[in-house]
C-alpha cells in the first residue's frame, strides 16, 4: 500500500480497485445498528483544515470515528505568510503529538507535498488549491461503479471550470487508471492548456457540451464560480449556464441510463438547475454517502491495513 | 602590495605562459618570468580569465541584511570569480535615489571583494508611475549608468518610451524586466504540461515576448541602448534576433539556471536539460520553492533555444540573478515562497557545464560583454601587460558537489544542492590584491 494519498497518479489500478472493494465494505457497517469498527483504535488523525470545508471535513471525522480512531479537528485558517506559524511548524507540532495521518485542505496547490516532507504519518490530500483532491476522485468512481455496475470502457464528460478545479484532476487521473474515457467539456478559457499531455493521453476536450451529451455514460458538472467572469473567463452567468449549464432539455439529450454527478456544493442555476440536480439520474446525495465509505478505506488501507 | 607570479597558466585558453601581477596591473606575460620577490602561484591546469562580471546581482543591502549584504555578497561574488557585480535597485528602500545608490556603492567599496556598481531603479519605489531622479543617480559618486526596476515590469509604454529617451543625456540604459503583469497575474510557474499537472497558475511566454517586442521597436523608434533581463523563452530570442538584425541597440542576458534548468523540476522529476547531470541527481520533491524563480524555468525547447542563442550571440551575456533569501521565505508553500535563486558561487560552472571549456566564448558572455554593457572600465580586459589586474583563475578539471551549508552566501537557497558540477575558481584578484586565494575568500 502506499504512504501518501497526494495525487490520483499516486494511485495504480490495483491500489484504485482495492480501495474501491474495500470501501464497499466499509459501506456496510453504515446500515448497522452501530456504526463503528475497532480498526483504527488507539491511531491518531489529524483534520488540517486551512480552508472552509464543512462537508469534506466531516466526511473524513465521520469516517476515522467509524473507524475508532481518535480524531483532532485543526483548523488553520489564513496562510502562513499573513498570520500564525509556517507550514513547516505546524508539522512539526503534528508529528509532536504522534499524529499517525494527516488529512490536509489547503489553498495552496502543493501544500500536502511539502507537508509529507515534514512528518513521518501519512499524508492525505483533502484537496489542495486547484491541483488535486484525490478522495473526491475515489468517491466518484465508486459512485459510477456502484450505479452502472464497471468503470472500464465508461465514457464521462466532465463539465465545466477545469482550470480551477482541483477534482477534475484527480478525475482525469484516476479514471483513466481505471480504463474510463473522459471528455473535457467547457469554455477554452477554463480547460488549461495542454491538459492530455499533462495528465491522461486519451483524454478529450470539447467545447460543445449539447454534441458530448449524447454519447456519455456519466457526465459531471464541476462547480463554478459566478466571480471568474470578472476575470473575463465568460462573459456573464447567464451566457455560461446556456452554453454549459446542464438543464432539464440537455439531460434529456443524455442516454437512458446516464447519470448526474456533481461534487457540491452545487450553484444551482449556473451549472446546474434544481430539475436536474432533483433528478432520479442525480448521484448527488449518494456521493456524499459514498465519501465516508470511501475515505474509510483510504484511513484503513493506509493507517491500519496491509502494511502493519 | 604583494607581486603575485603565476605560472604555466593558459590565459583565456591559450598555451601555458607565466603571467605577473604587480601594483595593481598584469605586469607581464610570457613564458619563464622570474620575481623573486613576488608570491608564486602554480598555475599548472588552470585557465585564467578576465574578472567575471555580473549584470545582475541582489545583494538586498539596505533591507534584507538576514538574507545577504553587500560584504556576504561581495564574498560570494569572489568565489565565483567575479571582480565585479551590477547590484539591482529591488532594496529596501529601494535604490531610487543618490543617496541609496552612494550608500551601496560605499559598501561595496568598504567590503573591497568586488567592484559593486549599483543600478538605479528607473521609477520611484519601483511603482512604475513616475521616473526615478536618474540623472542625479548618474551624477552621483556611484556613476549609475544601468537602471532597472527589475523584479517588476516598466509595463507604461509611455514611460518606457520616455525613460529610454531621457538616460541617452548620460549614455544610460534601460534594464528591462520584460514581464507583462497582466498576463501573469497570481502566475507561479511556466504555463504549460507541467503547471496544468500540477494546477499552478500559469506564466506564458507570451508575457515576456509581447514586451520584449514593444521595448525593442520603442528603442529603435528612438534610438536608445536598451537591455533585457534573464531572457528565458524561444520566442524571445527570435524577437533579439530579428531586432538585433535591424540593427537595434538591444542587448539581452540569460541567466545559468535557465541554461541548465526546465520546469519539470517542479514536478521532482529530474529531466534536466544537462543529460551528464541527470544522473547524479534529482530534486529532492515536488513543489519545493527553491526552483520557484521570476521569469520561471521554462521548457527543454526553450533551454535548448537559449543555448544556440548563447552561442551565436543573439543573447550577450551571462548573468546570475542571484536572488538570496532567507529560509523562511523558501522553507514553505509554493505560491507563498519569493522568487529567486542563488547564482554568484555556481555560474561559471554551470557555463563549464552548458559551453564546454570553449573559454574565449566564456570569457566574452561573463565577462568582456557585461563590463561593456555597464561600462566598467578596467573590467572585462584579457590580461595583457599594463591592464587592470582583474582576473580569475579555474581550475576546470576539478569537480565539487553543491553543499548549501558551505556558500558564502547568507542564504541558501541553490537549486543546485547535491549536484555535482564541474570547474572550481582557485583565485580572484581585484586590481591586483587576491579576493579569493586556494578556492578560499581572503576575507
Amino acid at each position: 500500500m502506499i504512504r501518501h494519498l497526494l495525487s490520483g497518479a499516486d494511485l495504480d489500478a490495483d491500489t484504485a480497485t482495492e480501495i474501491l472493494d474495500t470501501a464497499a465494505e466499509m459501506a456496510t457497517v453504515a446500515g448497522r445498528e452501530i456504526k463503528k469498527l475497532p480498526a483504527l483504535r488507539g491511531r491518531t488523525v489529524v483534520n488540517l483544515f486551512y480552508e472552509d470545508s464543512t462537508r469534506t471535513r466531516i466526511s473524513f471525522e465521520a469516517a476515522a470515528k467509524r473507524l475508532s480512531a481518535d480524531v483532532i479537528n485543526f483548523s488553520a485558517k489564513g496562510s502562513s505568510v499573513t498570520k500564525g506559524e509556517s507550514l513547516k511548524d505546524t508539522a512539526l507540532t503534528l508529528q509532536a503529538m504522534g499524529a499517525d495521518a494527516v488529512v490536509v485542505r489547503h489553498p495552496a496547490s502543493g501544500a500536502p507535498h511539502r507537508l509529507a516532507n515534514w512528518v513521518d504519518g501519512s499524508v492525505v490530500n483533502a484537496g489542495d488549491g486547484t491541483h488535486e483532491h484525490p478522495t473526491q476522485a475515489l468517491l466518484d468512481a465508486y459512485t459510477m461503479r456502484a450505479r452502472l455496475g464497471r468503470l472500464a470502457g465508461l465514457s464521462v464528460a466532465v463539465v465545466g471550470d477545469v482550470l480551477h478545479s482541483r477534482v477534475a484532476r484527480s478525475n482525469v487521473l484516476l479514471l483513466s487508471t481505471l480504463g474510463a474515457k473522459v471528455t473535457l467539456v467547457g469554455p477554452p478559457t477554463l480547460i488549461p492548456v495542454d491538459i492530455a499531455a499533462a495528465l491522461a493521453p486519451g483524454t478529450d476536450v470539447s467545447y460543445d457540451l449539447d454534441s458530448v451529451l449524447p454519447n456519455v455514460d456519466v457526465v459531471m458538472m464541476l462547480r463554478v464560480q459566478r466571480e471568474r467572469m470578472n476575470d473575463s473567463y465568460f462573459p456573464s452567468a447567464r451566457e455560461y449556464a446556456r452554453r454549459y449549464g446542464l438543464d432539464g432539455p440537455r439531460m434529456r439529450r443524455l442516454p437512458e441510463h446516464a447519470i448526474v454527478m456533481h461534487p457540491g456544493p452545487m450553484n444551482r442555476g449556473m451549472e446546474i438547475t434544481p430539475e436536474v440536480a432533483d433528478s432520479p439520474r442525480s448521484t448527488i446525495v449518494e456521493q456524499v454517502t459514498n465519501g465516508v465509505s470511501v475515505r474509510m478505506a483510504v484511513l484503513y488501507l493506509l493507517l491500519g491495513g496491509n502494511n502493519r | 602590495m604583494t607581486a603575485y607570479l603565476i605560472t604555466s597558466v593558459s590565459v583565456v585558453g591559450a598555451a601555458p605562459t607565466d603571467l605577473l601581477i604587480r601594483d595593481g596591473v598584469v605586469a607581464e606575460v610570457g613564458p619563464g618570468l622570474s620575481a623573486p620577490d613576488a608570491t608564486v602561484i602554480d598555475g599548472t591546469g588552470l585557465v585564467a580569465l578576465p574578472g567575471l562580471v555580473d549584470l545582475h546581482t541582489h545583494l538586498r543591502e539596505p533591507g534584507r541584511e538576514d538574507a545577504e549584504t553587500v560584504e556576504s555578497g561581495s564574498r560570494a561574488a569572489a568565489l565565483g570569480g567575479y571582480t565585479a557585480v551590477c547590484a539591482m535597485a529591488n532594496t529596501s528602500p529601494v535604490a531610487d535615489t543618490a543617496g541609496v545608490v552612494e550608500q551601496v556603492w560605499r559598501l561595496g567599496r568598504e567590503a573591497g571583494l568586488a567592484d559593486v556598481q549599483p543600478i538605479g531603479a528607473v521609477t520611484v519605489g519601483l511603482a512604475g508611475e513616475r521616473l526615478a531622479e536618474l540623472g542625479a543617480m548618474a551624477d552621483s559618486a556611484a556613476r549609475v549608468r544601468i537602471f532597472s526596476d527589475d523584479g517588476h515590469c516598466v509595463a507604461d509604454p509611455k514611460l518606457m518610451r520616455r525613460a529610454l529617451e531621457y538616460v541617452k543625456a548620460f549614455d544610460g540604459i534601460i534594464a528591462q524586466h520584460a514581464e507583462e503583469p497582466r498576463l501573469t497575474e497570481g502566475a507561479q510557474m511556466h504555463e504549460g504540461e507541467v503547471s496544468t499537472r500540477l494546477g499552478l497558475i500559469g506564466w506564458p511566454a507570451v508575457a515576456e515576448e509581447a514586451i520584449i517586442a514593444r521595448d525593442v521597436l520603442l528603442a529603435e523608434h528612438v534610438g536608445s541602448r536598451l537591455h533585457v533581463c534573464h531572457v528565458s523563452t524561444a520566442g524571445s530570442v527570435e524577437v533579439l534576433r530579428h531586432a538585433k538584425a535591424r540593427g537595434v541597440r538591444v542587448t539581452a542576458e540569460v541567466t545559468p539556471h535557465h541554461l541548465l534548468l526546465t520546469d519539470e523540476v517542479v514536478s521532482g522529476r529530474s529531466e534536466l536539460a544537462s543529460p551528464a547531470l541527470a544522473n547524479n541527481w534529482s530534486p529532492a520533491g515536488a513543489y519545493d520553492p527553491v526552483f520557484k524563480v521570476n521569469p520561471p524555468l521554462r521548457t527543454a525547447a526553450d533551454v535548448a533555444a537559449l543555448r544556440a542563442a548563447l552561442a551565436d550571440g543573439v543573447l550577450d551575456v551571462i548573468a546570475t540573478d542571484h536572488a538570496p533569501h532567507a529560509v523562511e521565505d523558501k522553507e514553505c508553500e509554493w505560491a507563498y515562497a519569493r522568487p529567486g535563486m542563488l547564482g554568484l558561487e555556481t555560474a561559471l560552472s554551470i557555463a563549464l557545464d552548458v559551453l564546454g571549456p570553449q573559454w574565449d566564448l566564456i570569457a566574452e558572455r561573463m565577462s568582456r560583454a557585461p563590463a561593456r554593457i555597464a561600462g566598467l572600465a578596467g573590467h572585462g580586459v584579457d590580461p595583457a601587460p599594463g591592464v587592470p589586474a582583474n582576473l580569475t583563475l579555474i581550475d576546470p578539471a576539478a569537480r565539487r558537489t553543491i553543499e548549501p551549508a558551505e556558500l558564502a552566501s547568507r542564504s541558501r537557497n541553490t537549486p543546485y544542492a547535491r549536484m555535482t558540477l564541474p570547474g572550481r575558481i582557485v583565485a580572484t584578484f581585484l586590481r591586483g590584491e587576491p579576493t579569493v586565494l586556494d578556492g578560499k575568500a581572503v576575507k
